[in-house]
């Protein structure tokens, strides 16, 4: 049952691709047409994974269209390669080569540099393409005579010419490259270029390499827009120059917004509505040489009024149509108790990075570290030490450098002067992603959450970093394949009382039960030390009580760092507390001790009590 | 191909483009500096520039009116998009201006070859900037002079507008937090509204003295927008001088490598570019931490 229903859009997919020929001709589609229509589809299937999945826009993808293309071109109209498919493969690979190579430049900005990157890239293939590399490329008159593949299947050869036999090869090449896309979206790669494109500053924190994954996506755009151009030069027996134009890139874009993004199938159906409106507008409508115009404001239109496009715009009805009156009435989760699940489950002990200490050695260090901000001095001199199992509390007056110090602790800056040593290693200057890796981690002040992403698959992002790494390339496996994840993502949903609303949107939480997601991914990646920042901030009375009772529930057998205003809260949870002011350590000790220092009571109350 | 003449009119070439691509990119990086817009209709606007120009001329035979008459064209469609489509899109994620814009651009290229066909028309340079001058040991036309002289001085007004004004204080303000601009009561759509006219208006302004040195043609604009974007992320977006800067760099680096081979000028540009991404990401007048 399963399978029938996660394969179902590839059943649909073929099921239409076969009937196609025979149901769009009738809807005035021209033969030639429907090939293009299906090759554009292959190209945007890349195309789709980068900016409708990973959120990054591309207006360089005609760099690769052609690169594969021409590469593909060349060896078949130089007699070097006489396999079709070998030729395409090696243009897909080529591409996606040069592809790591633009990529690396492109991606060492993001947002709109990224974007005006990738339109000047692409410019300049088209000037490599037309005047240095004529001599391979053939300039502005392109390569001609491309062959069609022939197959040999035993003593019967199958040659694809012109037609419908074009349409079937084409087809398969495309069901190939969605079988592909399906399964790359769906694995632990997907899902990480999904939250990358939420909030990529905490797939990074959650342990995750988000430049190498972003690459991926590009160089799987790159392969994909190999492939379509080396289809485009054996579809028409010539590979043209202006395979390597803007104008290329321009519409893939606006095919794939027309159709939708985020649903893989978006670029082929906007391909079919642009090509279908272009043959259209041109021949019955008598619109001549406008039809450009008016596919353009249709664009404009689309992105104004339905950014989502057709298909977003088909499934957002079906969704309004098919919804209960007064949807689900909100479920409150479970109040959370003393008699909370174990941690044993998700604890520590599951991982083998740095082996576990010396109960009451210290576990984190700092060795006189100092930030300073051009002439600003956040922190200076700092040395302070905290023991395994230990649940520290952190407190200061407003701008006494705690904020500061805590990013420094998790390599979110790094100090000007000293060190920072976690299990007596020295991990100053490290990457967030590496010191999360190593066990270190930290909840956030401001809740950093995905979104977009239900409860679940934002504990599963975090789960993900255990066991898989910094990075790997698992873009074939599925999702609910990774080993133990979905009992990590059980037990830590449990451990936080959010297992009865897994299914929610993060934006459908409220402010208390988001406030324990933001702990529960910290947590989920089995921290050896945790660092709450302000871990009750903005709650309420009841959400605090909640909200303390968990962090009991959850500091056996692991080491604990605190920031928090509230001090009750604080002096009841914390064994020792470390006062900062002005930038430095002020006091340290027990609850009892601090309370009664004379420095820390003078610089909370300016020596009110001192008189 | 390689002699002193040849080089230093390539020189001069370079600095006559490189003022225009500052004016041009100058418009592009104080409405994505203050709007948090990246206008990808910018290079549809110089071209429409050159077009508007192009229609006064031939009604009035004046090329003052028409540099005039296409800058305020091209300034109040500026006007017009910010205020029909563009203030909708603030609070929209960046990628979706982006497209907007595209589209925008894609529109008014189309419109104008369906209005003056495909072929390029031509703007004849005033007849007080025909001919030649000698400079020196080189003949050069007197009209690329005049356009170097005209760039600067209207740099120099926006220059002015950007850091003598009101305006422009607040402009400048806005580049650094414009949230905090909003927060002082200042009527920040007004604003905006003033500054993407400003700057469609250089574009425009660009396009049409431009005109006499390079025919118009519907896409015209796409080149001018490609290294548009090179000069901004040479120079870094959302500064003035460094749109400036980088345009110098941006013209002298066309012009010089054309003199030794044309067909490399792109990919040197390129070069440059890929230089400074890894060297100083920021761009070399840009802010760490923006963009």
């Amino acid at each position: 049952m399963g399978l029938i229903r996660r394969t179902l859009p590839e059943v649909l997919t073929a099921l239409g691709l076969a009937v196609a020929p025979w149901v769009l001709p009738v809807l005035g589609f021209a033969p030639d047409t429907l090939n293009r229509i299906v090759m554009w589809g292959l190209f945007g299937l890349g195309f789709d994974i980068l900016f409708g999945y990973t959120g990054m826009l591309s207006f360089g993808q005609s760099a690769f269209f052609g690169t594969g293309g021409f590469i593909a071109a060349y060896l078949l109209t130089n007699n070097i390669l006489s396999s079709v498919l070998a030729a395409l493969v090696i243009g897909t690979v080529g591409a996606a080569i040069v592809g790591v190579g633009v990529g690396l430049i492109a991606l060492r900005r993001t947002g709109i540099y990224f974007a005006m990157i990738t339109v000047a890239i692409a410019e300049v293939f088209f000037f490599l393409e037309n005047s240095p590399l004529s001599d391979y490329t053939g300039g502005e008159n392109g390569l001609p005579g491309v062959p069609a593949p022939v197959f040999q299947l035993g003593g019967w050869s199958l040659r694809i010419t012109t037609g419908w036999s074009m349409y079937g090869f084409l087809a398969v090449c495309f069901f190939i490259g969605l079988v592909v896309a399906r399964r790359i979206v769906r694995s632990p790669v997907g899902a990480l270029l999904v939250a990358i494109r939420d909030n990529p500053l905490r797939v990074q924190a959650l342990g995750h390499a988000v430049p190498l994954y972003k690459l991926t996506a590009f160089v799987i755009a790159a392969a994909y827009a190999g492939f379509a151009g080396g289809l485009l030069g054996v579809l028409q027996g010539f590979m043209p120059p202006e395979a390597f134009t803007f104008d290329t890139s321009g519409q893939l874009v606006m095919q794939t917004v027309i159709g939708g993004t985020g649903t893989l199938f978006g670029p082929l159906f906007g391909a079919a509505v642009w090509l279908y409106l272009r043959d259209f507008l041109q021949g019955p409508a008598g619109l001549g040489s406008a039809w450009h115009l008016v596919l353009g404001l249709v664009f404009v239109l689309l992105v104004c009024f339905l950014r989502r496009g057709v298909l977003g715009g088909v499934a957002d009805l079906i969704a309004r149509f098919t919804a209960r009156p007064h949807g689900e009435a909100p479920e409150e989760s479970a109040p959370i108790t003393t008699a909370a699940p174990s941690l044993a489950s998700v604890g520590p002990a599951a991982r083998q990075r740095v082996p576990a200490g010396v109960a009451g050695a210290p576990i984190l260090e700092t060795r006189g570290i100092t930030k300073r901000y051009g002439g600003l001095l956040a922190n200076r001199d700092i040395s302070f030490s905290v023991r395994e199992g230990e649940l520290r509390g952190v407190i200061g007056p407003n701008g006494a450098g705690k904020s500061t110090f805590f990013k420094m602790l998790t390599c979110e800056v790094h100090p000007t002067e000293g060190k920072i040593l976690f299990h007596g290693r020295d991990i100053t200057g490290f990457d967030v992603a590496r010191v999360c890796q190593l066990g270190l981690t930290k909840s956030y002040q401001i809740n950093q959450l995905f979104s977009r992403l239900t409860v679940r698959q934002n504990v599963e992002i975090a789960c993900l970093a255990q066991g898989r790494g910094r990075f790997r390339l698992d873009l074939l496996r599925p999702l609910e394949g990774v080993p133990g994840l979905a009992t990590r993502v059980e037990q830590t949903l449990a451990l936080v009382a959010l297992s009865r609303r897994a299914e929610v949107a993060v934006s459908g939480l409220a402010y208390g039960e988001k406030r324990r997601l933001e702990i529960g991914l910290a947590l989920a990646s089995s921290p050896t030390l945790l660092l709450l920042d302000e871990p009750l901030a903005g709650m309420s009375p009841r959400e605090r009580a909640e909200t303390v009772q968990l962090l009991k529930n959850i500091r056996h057998g692991r080491t604990m760092i605190i920031v928090e205003h509230d001090m009750d809260a604080l002096f009841e949870l914390a064994e020792r507390i470390t006062v900062l002011h002005e930038g430095t350590l002020l006091a340290e000790g027990t609850p009892a001790e601090i309370q009664q220092n004379a420095f820390v009571q003078e610089a909370y109350l300016g020596g009110v009590a001192a008189a | 191909m390689l002699n002193w003449p040849n080089l230093a009119s390539q020189f001069f070439n370079g600095l006559a483009l490189g003022t225009l691509l500052a004016l041009i990119s100058s418009g592009l990086t104080i409405i994505y500096g203050t709007l948090g817009v990246l206008n990808l209709a910018h290079g549809a606007m110089f071209m429409v520039g050159g077009y508007a120009g192009y229609v006064v001329w031939t009604l009035t035979g004046s090329f003052a009116l028409a540099v005039l008459g296409g800058a305020v064209f091209v300034g109040v469609l500026g006007v017009v998009m910010e205020f029909v489509v563009i203030r909708h899109f603030y609070a929209r994620p960046p990628e979706d201006q982006i497209l907007v814009t595209f589209g925008i651009g894609i529109v008014l290229v189309e419109a104008i070859r369906l209005s003056f066909g495909g072929q390029s028309v031509s703007v004849p340079p005033p007849s007080w900037a025909m001919g030649v001058v000698q400079l020196g040991f080189l003949f050069y036309p007197t009209y690329r002079i005049a356009v170097l002289g005209i760039a600067v001085i209207v740099l120099g007004l926006l220059y002015l507008l950007l850091y003598r004004t009101r305006l422009g204080m607040i402009v400048r303000a806005g580049i650094e937090d414009s949230g905090m601009v909003d927060m002082l009561g200042i009527n920040v759509f007004r604003v905006f509204l003033l500054v993407f006219g400003i700057g469609a208006m250089a574009a425009g302004f660009a396009g049409i003295i431009n005109a006499p040195v390079v025919s118009p043609t519907p896409d015209v604009g796409d080149t001018i927008l490609v290294e548009t974007f090179v000069v901004v992320v040479i120079g870094g977006i959302g500064s003035f001088p460094g749109a400036v800067l980088g345009g110098l760099i941006a013209g002298e680096i066309l012009s010089l490598t054309s003199a030794i081979d044309p067909s490399y000028s792109q990919v040197m540009l390129f070069v440059v570019m890929t230089l400074v991404l890894v060297l100083r990401p920021q761009g070399l007048l840009g802010l760490r931490g923006r963009g």
